[in-house]
């Protein structure tokens, strides 16, 4: 499973470049990896089907516990199939799609890669690995929307979709973060196992929120649905794999994994049929009012996502079973009439429903699939979309006469008026393109090249043929992942149920469907209608929002970035203040004798005064002479300090070094500017306040560390043996130069490099070009 | 005398914080310097400030005898003066070229490096 996984990584690295060596076989080379993969996962039916789950588990990160842990169960198997297979057609397509495009590696190199993404979300059991492949995903993705990146609103749709998405993948992460802490475990089985502890867990109703927020912005629910339509920006083959069939199920995906541990509990189930009948409904009506192929198909398949997500609010086995029928049945027929739009997009160049009509006369065998496919949406009998329009009905039913609103009245009136819009827009890319009279323009048309137009027939061809022997997939797919969902599988697909009320339903929605497309023509008056609600849209909110935030971070960014290094040290140093002073205060309790001051000899206090002395001069003086001088003084003072407590070397150190810092700032100073007090007196003010805390701070932090007492092991050490082992007398020198004389080596090093750096600015010469 | 040296410590950070937060680039390096002794004198405090008794061992002797102050922050604070004054004389040099070239010592002016032309 994990090469299966990696296969589609590895061939978007290597395949690219091997492609200038065999420039004949790239379109084949491409197409054998998700045709391959496709074949794989087939093999695994019959085992899926006898009820077994596969597993691979290799280690990655075990310190942590994160395992590249991957399982196929009917679930997982029924998402890999659809990914693979869909996935080859959408790469067949591709071949003859952008034929000749400039970027042609690119763009399989991305698909590839974003169909492994997908195909190890849909493997993994472990949260946290699902989490990597959902951000691989909208990192893929994003690259695809944005592949026309000459283009501003590809671009745009592109941030859009990975700003929206993203968000979502933090929630996963969260939601991982809480499993593995609260719950113990991310393994999504183990989750679903231990359902009680997920129902009513510490972090139960914050693990249910984040699942939702990750599932809604991939999943593309209200009021995060508009990154959808905009991703519509994309070609055609990543429309029709990326946005109908493949990522935005991920969602989906992963409320179907939580479904069984978390049926039940009231948010799940409420919450779940509020958002998406409310979606499914609001977002079917809204593809009324569009007229380019591709939004109104958009705008579908938010709608049809909304379906998903109310049916498995439901959650009754009734509803799983319609939502595991209907990811095929819309995969199934939204790929096709997808494909079929970028044929007639390709061929005509526009994708306006207004000015297409009478295609059929140029390109038969497209006219066909999207027939096929509309009917399939639409429910008609015979159709795969009737099966799945069926056991909607039948789920929404069972709730008939429950409360006082009568539930299920509600459930089924919602579920009718999406699939009566549905039925509309899918007649309306699937059949009007292609009825009618055929304007002349359209006359020297030709059908394209077979790569192209055969894919969707054959996606037309399953449409039917699953509609005609349900039985097909009975066994081997939907019975299995039923079993993933925690229900006992019954014999439910039929193509024919006798006269009920079911029936009756799908009578109505034909019926009124119909009335309602010769009713609407789409025009143009409609779309300029709905514009008139933009200024209330979530995406006009979430422009705006983000734009808000931009403005915020810029302020933010000019308030602390701002280019004055002494508001940067003054923020440091205040922080630093709160940070140490807040750890501080009732912390330390010391023990201090202010009398111990009287005690100071004669010298001692003649040292100090000298040292305050020279510490006043320097910071008040208007001369820049005296500051020097006084700096002078300063040193030469704790010089004196390290005499009088008995460290000779100190001294000289300190006196040598103090001299030249001295004479080195008088040989420069001549050349200086004037000293000037730039500050004014407000500045000032706030800065002694703050150094003299800080400054305090340090007094107390001294002297509790003196309180302390230091351990003399190693100073015991070193003064025992310096004689002993280094044959030197005056053990601080010892130090330096025999124990740790490779520190003192360094340090030589460094000030080596010191004077270079001295020498060679003093030696610079620039010449007036470089001034500038 | 731990107190003492503790509040020359604390007057010495403040000081030297003081003379950083200024906008003379002079006045930052004399800071630069402050604010070095300061930290030199709080390593200082952590030996053990005995009067007379400097880490040497006596002509006579093989070992050191009696009370005798830590060596080893003397050897870090030996370090630190000669560090520092590898930094000082840099900054200084650096100052001069740097007013050389802006014909200032104000930071204000010289916070971006595309303004001046």
């Amino acid at each position: 499973m994990l090469t299966a996984v990696l296969s589609g990584f590895v061939a978007a690295l290597v395949l690219p470049r091997v492609m200038h060596v065999l420039p004949r076989l790239q379109n084949l080379l491409w197409i054998a990896v998700p045709l391959g993969l496709c074949a794989w996962f087939a093999t695994k039916i019959p085992a899926v089907a006898r009820g077994e789950v596969l597993r691979e588990s290799v280690a990655w990160v075990p310190s942590l516990g994160v395992n590249l842990d991957f399982v196929i169960d009917g679930l997982s198997l029924l998402f890999a199939l659809m990914i693979t297979g869909i996935g080859s057609l959408v790469f067949i397509y591709t071949s003859a799609y952008m034929k000749g495009h400039r970027e042609l590696d690119k763009f399989y190199a991305y698909l590839s890669m974003f169909m492994a993404s997908m195909l190890g979300l849909v493997l993994a059991d472990g949260l946290m690995l699902m989490f990597v492949f959902w951000e691989l995903t909208s990192i893929s993705s994003f690259f695809l929307i944005g592949f026309k990146n000459s283009e501003e609103a590809s671009r745009k749709s592109a941030l859009t979709a990975l700003a929206v998405t993203g968000v979502g993948g933090m929630g996963l992460l969260a939601a991982a973060v809480i499993a593995k802490s609260a719950m113990g475990t991310d393994s999504l089985e183990a989750l679903s196992a231990s359902g009680e502890i997920l129902r009513e867990g510490p972090l139960s109703g914050l693990l249910i929120a984040l699942v939702f927020l990750a599932a809604f912005t991939k999943s593309a629910q209200f009021p995060f649905h508009f990154w959808l339509p905009g991703a519509m920006k994309a070609p055609t083959p990543v429309s029709t794999y990326l946005h109908s069939a493949t990522m935005v199920k991920a969602g989906i995906f992963l409320l179907l994994r939580f479904s069984p541990g978390l049926n039940g509990a009231p948010l799940w189930n409420d919450a779940l049929m509020i958002v998406g009948g409310f979606t499914m409904a609001y977002a079917a009506v809204t593809a009324l009012f569009k007229t380019d192929m591709k939004s109104i198909l958009a705008y579908t398949t938010i709608s049809a996502l909304g379906v998903l997500t109310f049916l498995i609010g439901i959650g009754t086995s009734a509803a799983l079973t319609a939502a595991l029928v209907f990811i095929l049945v819309h995969a199934t027929y939204k790929a096709t009439l997808f494909l079929v739009t970028g044929i007639v997009d390709h061929e005509t160049g526009t994708r306006d429903v207004t000015a297409l009509r009478g295609l059929r006369k140029v390109m038969m065998p497209v006219a066909a699939a999207a027939v096929i496919a509309a009917l399939s949406s639409a429910g008609l009998p015979l159709s795969f979309g009737f099966i799945g329009k069926d056991l909607i009905y039948e789920s929404t039913l069972e709730f008939w006469g429950n409360g006082a609103l009568n539930l299920g009245l509600v459930l089924t009136a919602v579920a009718l008026i999406t699939n009566v819009f549905l039925l509309h827009a899918g007649f309306v890319v699937g059949i009007r393109p292609f009825s009618g009279k055929m304007p002349d323009r359209f006359s020297d048309l030709h059908l394209p090249s077979p790569l192209m137009w055969v894919p969707p027939l054959i996606l037309a061809v399953l449409c039917l043929l699953f509609g005609l022997v349900p039985a097909l997939l009975e066994s081997g797919i939907v019975h299995p992942s039923l079993a993933a969902l925690g229900f006992e599988a019954e014999p439910a697909l039929k193509l024919w149920h006798g006269f009920n009320t079911v029936l009756l339903l799908s009578g109505v929605t034909l019926a009124l469907g119909t009335a309602v497309y010769f009713a609407v023509r789409p025009s143009e008056k409609l779309e300029a209608a709905l514009d008139r609600w933009a200024h209330i849209s979530p995406e006009t909110v979430f422009r705006k929002g983000s734009h808000l935030f931009r403005l915020f971070s810029r302020k933010w960014t000019l308030f602390f970035q701002n280019g004055y290094l002494r508001y940067y040290v003054l923020m440091i140093l205040i922080v630093l203040t709160g940070l140490i002073g807040s750890r501080m205060s009732g912390a330390i309790d010391l023990n201090v004798n202010i009398l111990t001051l009287l005690n100071l000899s004669a010298y001692e206090i003649a040292i100090a005064i000298l040292l305050i002395i020279g510490i006043t001069v320097t910071v008040f003086t208007g001369s820049r002479l005296t500051a020097v001088l006084g700096m002078g003084v300063v040193g030469y003072s704790i010089c004196l300090f390290f005499v009088f407590y008995s460290a000779p070397d100190l001294a000289m150190t300190q006196f040598t070094i103090d001299t030249l810092t001295v004479i080195l700032f008088v040989l420069v100073l001549y050349r200086l500017p004037r000293y000037l007090k730039l500050s004014d007196m407000r500045s000032r003010a706030r800065d002694w306040v703050i150094a003299s805390v800080f400054g305090f701070m340090l007094t107390l932090i001294a002297l509790a560390a003196v309180e302390e007492g230091t351990n003399r092991e190693t100073s015991e050490y070193y003064a025992d043996n310096a004689y002993l082992l280094a044959k030197g007398k005056n053990i601080v020198n010892v130090i330096l130069v025999d124990f740790r004389g490779t520190d003192t080596m360094v340090e030589i090093v460094v000030l080596g490099v010191a004077a270079v750096g001295v020498f060679s600015l003093l030696k610079l010469r620039l010449k007036k070009p470089d001034v500038k | 005398m731990h107190l003492l040296l503790a509040i020359f410590t604390g007057i010495l950070y403040a000081a030297g914080i003081y003379m950083i937060l200024r906008r003379s680039l002079v006045k930052l390096i004399i800071g630069l310097v402050l604010l070095g002794n300061g930290v030199n004198l709080l390593i200082f405090l952590m030996g053990s400030l005995v009067k007379g008794g400097p880490p040497i061992i006596p002509e006579a002797s093989k070992v050191i005898e009696g009370p005798f102050d830590d060596p080893i922050p003397q050897a870090l604070i030996l370090t630190a003066i000669v560090i520092s004054f590898g930094l000082q004389s840099f900054a200084i040099i650096l100052l001069k070229r740097t007013y050389q070239v802006v014909k200032t010592d104000d930071l204000d002016e010289i916070n971006t490096t595309d303004e001046f032309a």
